[in-house]
């Protein structure tokens, strides 16, 4: 849940990367902490193991400016994605404003991003949060591994996999270049902020 | 308690505690966080400058987890969490199930005064809600 700083004029959001292990959600981080370094005041902070992978969460704090005379402040966090965090996994989704959804297009990813998308549904009705009602991207990684030769999911059977139920925004993305990084975050910052301001209206 | 909007009256008031409790008997630092992560509020002596969000993010994770773990060994909480350098030392309190004082401080203070103040100045919190 968002917190609403009146005498300062502050809103904290709380926007979580979500997905199955090694599909990218670090390095759409990464990405947006080398490409937006202006607007993001203090390191990005990772708790990862000695392999690199994330053990508990990586957070990065990014200033969006002013709206109505609010000053935004956008707190991205990811989740540990191996299968066996899941313990961690709902720690850090605790009071979640906004998720996008970062699945591995690779052909033989297919069933751990319906696992893990079905684990996001079960994760949040345990904060009595529903997947249909929260604010939701949708995010196809990978598809620059196509040029090389790497099996690619078709969009279309992506979509029905994922998205065909809940119908959100969704963007092919690649997480190492950048492509569709940016637009992944703004969509979900525009869709987090309006949500925000319909429960207080 | 409805947390999620605090007025300026009650931030004004929790500021006016931490001060008096807390930040005059020698604390370098105070933040009272939500276990979501978030700031509610943030006072220091003037002289330390912490990076109170990655801090703030830190420490609802390191909460959450000690709670777990208390529940794995089959206690309800481990009320008291402490964290001793050096020369730094941090204290972590719960205020109530949503909020967490945290209090980080020198060598010159000693724990057991330094733990007098948290209960006050969390009593006196807890009565801004009722």
């Amino acid at each position: 849940m968002s917190f609403i700083n009146l005498k300062d004029k502050v809103v904290q959001v709380k926007i979580v990367y979500y997905g199955p292990g090694r599909g990218g959600k670090t390095t759409n981080l990464e990405y947006i902490n080398r490409r937006f370094k202006d607007q993001i005041q203090s390191e990005m902070v990772s708790l990862k193991t000695h392999g690199d992978r994330t053990l508990f969460f990586d957070f990065l704090p990014f200033d969006m400016g002013q709206i109505k005379g609010f000053d935004i402040k956008i707190q991205l966090y990811t989740v540990p994605g191996q299968v066996k965090y899941n313990a961690t996994r709902k720690l850090v989704l605790k009071g979640v404003d906004g998720l996008v959804f970062v699945a591995d297009a690779q052909q033989q990813m297919r069933e751990k991003n319906i696992r893990s998308l079905n684990q996001l549904h079960e994760n949040l009705l345990d904060f009595k949060e529903s997947i249909f009602r929260i604010p939701l991207v949708m995010q196809y990684n990978k598809v620059d591994l196509r040029n090389q030769g790497v099996p690619i999911l078709p969009t279309n059977i992506l979509e029905k996999d994922l998205n065909s139920k809940l119908k959100v925004p969704s963007f092919e993305a690649s997480a190492l270049t950048g492509y569709n990084v940016p637009e992944s975050l703004k969509k979900i910052i525009s869709l987090t902020v309006m949500h925000i301001q319909k429960k207080l209206s | 308690m409805n947390y999620g909007v605090v007025s300026q009256e009650q931030l004004e008031k929790m500021d006016e505690i931490l001060t008096e409790k807390l930040i005059k008997i020698g604390v370098d630092c105070v933040i009272i966080i939500d276990m979501a992560g978030n700031i509610i509020t943030a006072k220091d002596n003037g002289k330390n400058k912490y990076d109170v969000y990655s801090f703030a993010a830190l420490a609802a994770g390191n909460f959450a987890t000690v709670d777990a773990m208390a529940k794995l060994v089959g206690e309800q909480e481990f009320s008291l969490l402490f964290h001793k350098g050096t020369d730094a030392n941090i204290h972590f309190s719960k205020v109530d199930e949503e909020l967490l004082l945290i209090s980080m401080f020198g060598k010159d203070i000693s724990l057991g005064f330094l733990r007098l103040n948290v209960v006050e100045a969390i009593e006196e919190i807890r009565k801004l809600w009722a």
